[in-house]
């Protein structure tokens, strides 16, 4: 210690990264508790529930698939599922532009709810009926009734239509408003001759289930036109209502079905009109919020849907939880094996980088509602790789140094000015590798993307703030300095030809 | 493990050396097999594409003492085109796949499953894939492979030099291809997760041949100052004061996926844990051969072609060539760390 001020400058370094890390850590425990969080998010492949995709349908009418049209979708759908009432669902988009798909997730059992509501186009058309049949069969026999005034065409279309097919009864949302269409009834009981679609979904105001509360009991979705809807309405069922049977019915039709046909008795202009059909309660409230909320802008395709049951959840999670442990396990001990008391440092910094992503788990998922799912563990096992990595670049590269003959106390710090480039270069492409994968990927890749991403960071924290400082102050100690058989620095494991010159090189620059 | 640290030391200096860089054409011979074999497979074969990207149905059903004729009679009840794959899985589950389905067909799928098994409709595990899901994701991957390729070869062009940046890609190439080959020849499932472990083995084998070919420009620097080496031998040098570390790091992230691949295939017997891990492993394994025995060499003869290199090939042959020896240290840089040193030095006496 013969200039006490370089020797105070060469031990204040490792000091003040240590303290940097240690604030790091603890600001990141108390943004946990000041946010009140105690667990991490988990995804829904880890604790059950059903996501779905969507992917935009590119259709050949007016529906072009544009950025605004997506953002519009979305704010519709997130209001349908907010409907359900389900805590913590999730409406996203992911992808850039228009080249975006939609991911609902939605966590617990209510799964198939979902599924059936949020696809739904829900596009709401009155149309006066032209002609009914109440047969089923794709025969070709029934004919319409009454059959004139009706293009030959359609007739044939008509007869051939068979719903009792279930495939003719999806709602496919695909009826053209200013054709004349053949229509099922959505209980596949009836099928129809259809005019030209009159009043529009978008001119309904307001939309409510309610419960019939006279003789039938049964539920139905009261309707409230707006200006334009009111008199367009109005004008629809003062033309049909001294029509003869069964043009005199309007039939309203949602996504191309025939939800029901009721006689016009009398002109309704005051703008309120009934929906009756055998609904169910859920049923009922389920429309009336797809009418109050709107039909979408876009026609969809279902991309995936995935539902997973708790118990499958729990399962994936603890199978996630022992790869890790496994995982880690298994490096320590190659670590304590191959690098001695050395590795010592490494499990050090594995603790603390698990420490450092546990956090930011926590705070993140509070933050940005990061969620941590299947895909996204196994990225943070990987990363644990990268992790060790970085050390054994480092560790390496410091014994490469004492095999140029420096002492080990020089060959920790020229060791790092190397390391340091490799393993910024390093985890460059890897950062670089896990941002793509996020921009080019939905679901569960997004996720695995993020948490590999998030844990390179992490290395290079705990590289420069941990790491380093920590092996330039346990060099101090004479255990590492001199080169003892188990500090994975002796001369034997540097593989330094003559051990006696370890200990002098190791003084006396050479 | 210290036997192989001793290797490091002996590696390091020089005193033992594998000719890596030298044999080059017996290492391209045998990467052009594997190449020749895959991409047959591929061809031949192709690949085995999972529920994800040929659409289709998959519902699981946990219940004790299930059996595969009760999944079977299940199935015949369905009322849908074409045929129901049922698989056991573990003791406990079925797994029952169809073909794509429409929504109202999904619905009634899942009604003759709840009233088959009289298990709730909440604890059916589903996955429905429309048809058109397949395309999409697959449109992305390549997306992604594109752009990520450009981006690295521009970076390690940027920290590197052009040609380091051109072997790294063909490594990268090397890697992802065989790896594929290997899928398409075992038959391994296709799933997104997989793809993602493709994806992910690109980052991983560069990082590999970035560790390496730190160290041959660090012994390539002032190499036709010195006239010792010819560019190849330096490289060598550089692979052989590496291979320790490039044995190190491969296991070590060999270790946590084979943990994953592990605890995937056996506890949870299939689905994403175990096809990320897979191809991981797989992609792993041949990225750390490449790193060390295509990557470097494939530089070297990029490299051997400047007429520069040639030149030195030939002052360095005049010389009656270089034999590899103890005492040269290539890496004179080193001494930039100097300065900081002193001080230290000084401290311990």
């Amino acid at each position: 210690m013969s200039t006490p001020t370089k020797t105070v400058k060469t031990s204040v370094r490792p000091a003040r990264a240590l303290a940097l890390l240690a604030i790091i850590i603890l600001g990141l425990i108390g943004t946990a508790l000041v946010q009140g969080v105690d667990s991490v998010r988990l995804g829904l492949d880890l604790r059950g529930g059903t996501s779905v995709t969507l992917q935009p349908r590119a259709s050949n009418d007016s529906n072009k698939i544009t950025s605004a049209a997506i953002d519009q979708a979305v704010t519709i759908i997130r209001q349908r599922v907010n409907s359900l009432g389900v805590a913590e669902s999730e409406v996203t988009a992911q992808g850039s532009g228009t080249n975006r798909q939609i991911v609902i997730s939605v966590p617990g059992d209510s799964g198939r709810r979902v599924v059936d509501l949020v696809g739904q186009t829900a596009e709401l058309r009155f149309r006066q009926v032209l002609a009914e049949s109440a047969a089923l069969g794709g025969s070709g026999t029934d004919t319409a009734t009454p059959s004139t005034g009706i293009a030959a065409d359609l007739n044939a279309r008509f007869a051939a239509l068979d719903c009792s097919n279930p495939a003719n009864r999806q709602g496919t949302g695909a009826d053209s408003p200013s054709e004349t269409i053949v229509a099922c009834s959505r209980t596949g009981t009836s099928k129809y001759i259809l005019a030209p679609a009159e009043v529009l979904g978008q001119q309904v105001s307001k939309a409510s289930a309610g419960l019939d509360q006279q003789g039938s009991a049964s539920w139905f979705v009261s309707l409230t036109f707006n200006g334009e809807g009111t008199s367009a309405f109005g004008a629809l069922t003062s033309r049909v209502t001294s029509l003869a049977s069964p043009q005199n019915q309007v039939a309203i039709v949602l996504d191309g079905l025939v939800v029901s046909a009721p006689v016009i008795n009398e002109a309704i202009p005051s703008g309120n009109a009934q929906i009756t059909g055998s609904f169910t309660q859920v049923e009922a409230e389920d429309l009336a919020n797809v009418l109050k909320y709107g039909a979408l802008p876009l026609a969809f395709d279902r991309g995936e849907v995935q539902q997973v049951s708790p118990t499958l959840g729990s399962d994936q999670l603890n199978a996630g939880l022992i790869a890790g442990a496994l995982g880690l396990g298994l490096v320590v001990i190659f670590s304590l094996l191959y690098y001695r008391a050395l590795g010592l440092v490494t499990v050090g910094s594995l603790a603390v980088a698990t420490l450092l992503v546990y956090l930011l788990f926590l705070v993140l998922g509070e933050t940005i509602g990061f969620t941590l799912t299947l895909a996204g563990i196994a990225g943070a096992i990987v990363a644990i790789g990268v992790t060790a990595d970085s050390f054994i670049v480092y560790f390496e590269r410091v014994r490469d140094e004492a095999r140029e003959g420096r002492s080990l106390r020089t060959a920790v710090e020229t060791g790092w000015a190397r390391a340091r480039k490799t393993i910024i270069v390093a985890d460059m492409i890897s950062l670089l590798s896990a941002v793509l994968l996020y921009i080019f990927a939905v679901g569960g890749v997004r996720g695995f993307a993020f948490t590999l991403g998030l844990t390179t960071v992490v290395d290079l924290i705990v590289v420069f703030l941990f790491t380093k400082p920590l092996l330039s102050l346990v060099i101090k100690a004479k255990f590492f300095s001199s080169g003892h058989p188990l500090s994975g620095f002796s001369a034997k494991s540097i593989g330094l030809k003559n051990s006696g010159s370890q200990s002098s090189s190791s003084t006396v620059e050479a | 493990m210290a036997t192989l640290s001793g290797l490091g030391g002996r590696l390091y200096s020089g005193e033992t050396s594998f000719n890596i860089v030298e044999n080059r054409k017996r290492w391209y011979s045998i990467s052009a097999i594997f190449l020749l074999i895959s991409i047959g497979a591929l061809v031949v074969q192709g690949l085995h594409l999972g529920l994800e990207f040929k659409g289709g149905a998959s519902y699981t059903v946990t219940k004790p003492g299930v059996t595969i004729e009760q999944g079977r009679a299940a199935a015949d009840n369905f009322d849908i085109p074409g045929e129901a794959v049922v698989q056991k899985i573990g003791d406990d589950k079925i797994r029952i796949q169809t073909g794509a389905l429409t929504p109202a067909q999904a619905n009634a799928v899942e009604n003759v499953i709840v009233f088959t098994f009289g298990v709730p409709v909440e604890s059916i595990d589903t996955q429905l894939v429309g048809p058109s899901w397949g395309e999409e994701i697959t449109k992305k991957a390549i997306y992604g492979l594109i752009a990520f390729l450009l981006a690295v070869m521009l970076f390690l062009a940027m920290v590197f030099e052009s040609k380091m940046a051109l072997a790294a890609i063909v490594a990268v190439v090397h890697d992802v291809l065989i790896t594929v080959g290997i899928y398409a020849l075992v038959g391994f499932d296709v799933t997104p997760a997989t793809i993602i472990g493709f994806l992910t083995i690109l980052g991983y084998s560069l990082y590999d041949t970035v560790v390496v070919f730190d160290k041959v420009r660090e012994n390539t620097k002032s190499v036709t100052a010195n006239s010792k080496y010819t560019y190849s031998q330096a490289a060598n040098l550089a692979v052989n004061q590496t291979i320790v570390r490039s044995a190190n790091t491969s296991i070590i992230a060999l270790l946590p996926v084979g943990a994953i691949l592990f605890v995937g295939a056996g506890l949870l017997g299939a689905g994403t844990l175990k096809d990320l891990s897979l191809a991981l492993f797989i992609g792993l394994a041949v990225g750390t051969y490449s790193s060390i025995f295509i990557a470097p060499p494939f530089l070297a003869s990029l490299r051997e072609k400047e007429p520069a290199m040639q030149a030195l090939a030939k002052r360095v042959a005049a010389r009656g060539g270089a034999p590899i020896v103890a005492e040269v240290k290539p890496a004179k840089a080193v001494s930039t760390g100097g300065p900081r040193n002193q001080p230290k030095r000084k401290g311990r006496k």
